[in-house]
């Protein structure tokens, strides 16, 4: 029974895993149609921040919540400035400009941090469930994700700010006759999606040890969750997140991680062949 | 394209220890008679497994200057080549191809995994380059031009299942890294539990990446093992001792490691989070030998902290110098003479105690401690004197088998 409890436990993890990782990169791409490749260093240079602040004496949740979000938001609001704004709607050269600019990034990490894994102790200590005992940052992990849902949720769709990203994204044009510079728009909704990926970074930080080359861990699986979920931005997330995970911690349970892995990809091609225009696509094609 | 992201880090990488290279060559070698004895060395210097080779390089350092103050071998002072692999298995193949062709050097000391090890054994083998691997593995290479001078699971695996069978009861779940190290080293495991009247559960392999271990953690306590056994490697498998405390299984399950304490993880941990852990190596900070104190002192002036030292990179230390010691006693650098040196049974006083060849395998005999991890420390709990490589033993005797050039696995 209480094994039951842990597994499902850690599916939701792993949900919540996939929803942080992916949630910046779903604005970027869901909503702006940009693909950014540099959204893993994006999450990694949140993990620094996170690193750095605390080992400098900072309160972890504020370097987590707060500073690894605006740090990564401004680097983010400068990279739209000097590179990103010039390439919309050239999605191939978006994304070798992005590729271009992870690798300056995993560059100058190594530059600055050196190649060596760092890390910092999770700031929650564990607690027994039944005969079981389990990691309390997870639990961390998953408010937070649910968190950040509900809120971007919120902002979506009952916002004025929400209200107008999501109609400079559909009509460009209507927008902009009604008094609204999309250009601005477009600004805003990328510093938001790359404070995301900082956020995610801030708070994945304790989980694991981090190396200027993890983004490249982080990528591949926020791109399958977003590709999957489709054009709509929290509902897509949210339900290929949903699969990914229970389908990954199932096997996981069941054989090995690496297993788990491979059938997560393993499903994400199907899914890919039979709904090429994500899940989102062909379900709740009405919501944001 | 035709310049990827690898290309990009491994030029401007090999740059960087091109530049460090020719720091550490000492204005003396000027002034030494004759050419300089060339001693070759790959090691990953940066990268996921950076906490295990950059310990290794300051010991490489230390032991060539070492040698060098106190005259050189053969009247030659002795230069070390060093290549950063970067943790990245094709660098090691590129710079073991580079260190026989291009800068023709006369031993090669170096690899840190068993991968690295097999991605350029054959290339010293075939260049007539001999090859001395410093480093923990999971035994068995049978190469008459390979010298292994680090542990071997019959002589740290064993006495540490030993210790755990009586202190914490008779079941296991093991975790291991998914390569020929960890692979072997679980069958080595699994053989010693049984020996000693116990059984492994379960056992789990991970690849090198993998730093997500909640499914596992969850999946060990479903099986109630007495211990755990983690043969995990690397600078991502560190969060499974981390995650496992911070679920506060470590309060619960005792844990015991073929691997751990080798990249100073007893350092990277809090206290709270390593404390109890049970391993076997050949050295800690902590023996009082004076070959140990002396070296501790050499290290405390070179480089100031002492607290880089981990076992392997001692071994390195010590495989340098059971390779001068041959060189001096083979009087020249010749192949037929050296080899016969290296068979000759040579020992030094290391820093981890008395290191002797044995002969009819090119392993090398040495002195283990059962340790616990006690306040970022690791405290002697029982010693083993002269503990020989007889896993390797079993099947390997170069001197009936000169041609030998295998890796054997134990069979069970």
């Amino acid at each position: 029974m209480d094994y039951t409890a842990v597994v499902l436990l850690e599916i939701v993890y792993m949900i919540a895993f996939l929803v942080l990782t992916s949630a910046g990169l779903a604005v970027v791409f869901g909503m702006m149609r940009v693909i950014n490749l540099a959204h893993g260093e994006f999450v990694m240079i949140g993990g620094y921040t996170t690193i750095a602040c605390a080992k400098a004496g900072l309160n972890i949740y504020l370097a987590m919540l707060v500073i690894s979000p605006l740090v990564v938001g401004l680097f983010g609001l400068i990279v739209e400035r000097l590179v990103v704004r010039h390439l919309y709607g050239r999605m191939i050269d978006t994304m070798l400009a992005t590729w271009g600019l992870s690798l300056l990034m995993v560059g100058l990490v190594t530059m600055i941090f050196g190649n060596t894994a760092v890390s910092v102790p999770a700031p929650i200590p564990g607690y027994q469930l039944g005969e079981f005992q389990m990691g309390g940052y997870n639990l961390f992990i998953i408010a937070v994700a649910t968190l950040l849902v509900v809120c971007l949720w919120l902002v979506l769709r009952f916002t004025r700010l929400g209200l107008v990203a999501r109609g400079a994204m559909q009509s460009a044009d209507v927008a902009s006759s009604l008094g609204y510079n999309p250009k601005m728009v477009y600004m805003w909704t990328f510093t938001a999606g790359a404070a995301l990926s900082g956020l995610a970074g801030g708070v994945l930080a304790p989980l694991t040890g981090l190396l200027p080359s993890s983004g490249a861990a982080y990528i591949a699986k926020a791109f399958i969750t977003v590709i999957t979920g489709g054009a709509a931005v929290i509902v897509g997330t949210l339900s290929s997140s949903v699969i990914f995970g229970t389908i990954n911690q199932l096997v996981s349970f069941g054989s090995t991680p690496v297993i788990g892995e491979i059938a997560m990809l393993a499903l994400a091609v199907v899914l890919l062949r039979l709904m090429p225009q994500g899940i989102t696509g062909r379900f709740f094609r009405n919501s944001a | 394209m035709t310049f990827s992201r690898r290309d990009f880090l491994a030029s401007s990488g090999s740059a960087a220890g091109l530049t460090a290279l020719g720091a550490t060559i000492p204005f003396e070698m000027a002034l030494a008679q004759g050419a300089p004895i060339k001693l070759g060395s790959v090691l990953d210097n940066s990268g996921n497994l950076d906490a295990y080779g950059k310990p290794m390089v300051m010991a490489t350092t230390l032991a060539a200057e070492e040698i060098n103050a106190a005259g050189g071998l053969l009247g030659r002072k002795i230069q070390v080549v060093q290549y950063d692999s970067q943790s990245d298995i094709a660098l090691y193949t590129k710079f073991a191809q580079q260190l026989t062709r291009d800068d023709k050097v006369d031993v090669v000391h170096g690899g840190i995994t068993s991968a690295s090890r097999e991605a350029i054994r054959q290339t010293f083998r075939r260049a007539n380059t001999l090859y001395f691997y410093n480093v923990l593995y999971e035994g068995g290479v049978c190469d008459r031009n390979t010298v292994c001078t680090g542990v071997t699971p019959a002589q740290a695996v064993a006495p540490v299942i030993e210790v755990a069978l009586k202190q914490w009861g008779k079941t296991a779940y093991v975790l291991a890294a998914d390569y020929n190290y960890g692979q072997i080293t679980a069958k080595w495991l699994d053989h010693y539990m049984k020996q000693g009247g116990g059984k492994v559960l379960k056992t789990d392999f991970f690849p090198l990446d993998v730093a997500d271990f909640g499914s596992t953690i969850a999946k060990i306590q479903q099986e109630k093992p007495a211990f755990v056994v983690a043969a995990l490697v690397g600078g991502a498998h560190m969060s499974f001792f981390r995650q496992w405390a911070a679920s506060g299984m470590n309060k619960k399950i005792p844990l015991c490691s073929t691997t751990f304490g080798l990249g100073n993880e007893q350092l990277a941990l809090s206290a709270a989070e390593g404390d109890g852990i049970l391993i076997a190596g050949c050295y800690s900070g902590e023996l009082q030998n004076p070959a140990t104190k002396d070296f501790l002192a050499k290290w405390a002036k070179r480089f100031g902290d002492t607290k880089a030292i981990h076992e392997i990179a001692v071994t390195q230390y010590q495989g340098i110098m059971l390779w001068a010691e041959c060189v001096k006693k083979a009087g020249s650098l010749d192949r037929a003479k050296m080899l016969a040196a290296i068979e000759s049974g040579v020992s030094i006083q290391g820093p981890g105690g008395t290191v002797t060849l044995d002969p009819k395998t090119h392993h090398a005999i040495l002195d283990i401690n059962v340790m616990e991890v006690k306040n970022q420390k690791l405290t002697i709990k029982q010693q083993f004197k002269a503990r020989k490589p007889l896993d390797t033993a079993q099947y390997c005797d170069l001197s009936k088998n000169p041609d030998d050039n295998k890796q054997y696995e134990v069979k069970i």
